[in-house]
């Protein structure tokens, strides 16, 4: 559900009249809380499908740039592109644009929750070959 | 009193940064809690916003060194394979109470030579080593909306709570980094 009493909101409240703000969409507030969601997933799938297939722990290993890192560098570099790139299309499709920023937080929250327990030793260990 | 070029950054990544990131976190969870309507005034909240801007930003920014030096500086010291010999992959920790020259901290946790300690790494850094990822993607957004609504989050206290949900769980995640940082760091440190 859209807050549709946000200009209403700062209206009856006399401190911010006074700084006679303007409206801002919700478009780019709302690629910013789904983009997070999506970069914590990606990195919740990545490690567990790491445990999981031997070759994409390989390539992920190949990111490493021979600094010693390991598969964990695959796993992190491709999880923060994964959120930027989600984040800049996210933001280019809704800019100016007024969306359901609600549903976005959750699906964003959901998102990420996810991402998170598949970063859990004791879940991803358990698709382990 | 020394320390070595290791153990600097060490200190860099857990106790330095560790204690900006606590710091900015305190600061913005209280700015953003007491963003509320009849607070403060129009002057308050344009000096009060002005704190929050630079506190999350200085959040999140420090939150992405924390884990690029963490992984790319830190790590790697860690992880080095230099115990094994033969067929024992943990030949050159027999007999250690610490890791040494020929023993990783990963390897000395992994080989048991000391207790049993490979929980340490299989739970403790294998975990720390990943979620501590989110903090930073979840410190930028809330930066981000922070700076984007400004003032305006005043009037939407659903969208000031989402934002809050976001920056704690930033903290969360840099939480699980930090305890476990600290006590690998106690139980086999970074020589």
């Amino acid at each position: 559900m859209r807050d549709e009493t946000r200009q209403e909101n700062r209206e009856a409240i006399p401190e911010l009249r006074e700084l006679h703000l303007t409206e801002k969409p919700d478009g780019p507030g709302a690629a910013a809380m789904l983009a997070a969601g999506i970069g914590i997933l990606v990195l919740g799938l990545l490690t567990t499908l790491s445990e999981v297939s031997t070759g994409l722990h390989d390539f992920l290993a190949k990111f490493e740039f021979g600094q010693g890192v390991g598969p964990l560098a695959g796993k992190t570099i491709l999880a923060v592109a994964g959120w930027a790139v989600s984040w800049v299309i996210l933001a280019i499709l809704w800019r100016g644009k007024d969306v359901d920023i609600r549903r976005m937080f959750w699906i964003g929250l959901v998102l990420g929750v996810l991402g998170a327990v598949l970063t859990f030793p004791p879940v991803f260990t358990a698709f382990a070959g | 009193m020394e320390l070595t070029s290791r153990e600097g950054w060490t200190v860099v990544h857990g106790l330095v940064l560790g204690t900006v990131f606590l710091l900015t976190f305190g600061g913005g969870l209280a700015g953003l809690w007491s963003l509320r309507p009849g607070f403060i005034t129009a002057k308050g909240i344009k000096e009060r916003m002005t704190r929050l801007y630079i506190g999350t930003s200085t959040m999140a920014v420090v939150a992405w060194l924390t884990v690029i030096s963490g992984t790319w500086i830190v790590y790697p010291w860690y992880r080095a394979g230099l115990a094994g010999a033969g067929d024992d992959p943990y030949a050159g920790c027999t007999g250690l109470a610490l890791p040494s020259d020929t023993c990783s901290p990963r390897d000395f946790l992994k080989s048991n030579v000391s207790g049993t300690t490979e929980t340490w790494h299989n739970f403790g850094m294998e975990w720390k080593e990943h979620i501590g990822w989110a903090a930073p993607i979840l410190a930028t957004a809330a930066a981000f909306l922070v700076i984007y609504y400004g003032p305006r989050l005043i009037a939407r206290p659903w969208l000031r709570a989402a934002v809050i949900v976001m920056f704690v769980g930033a903290f969360a995640a840099a939480v699980v980094g930090g305890v476990f940082g600290a006590f690998l760091n106690k139980v086999a440190p970074i020589v």
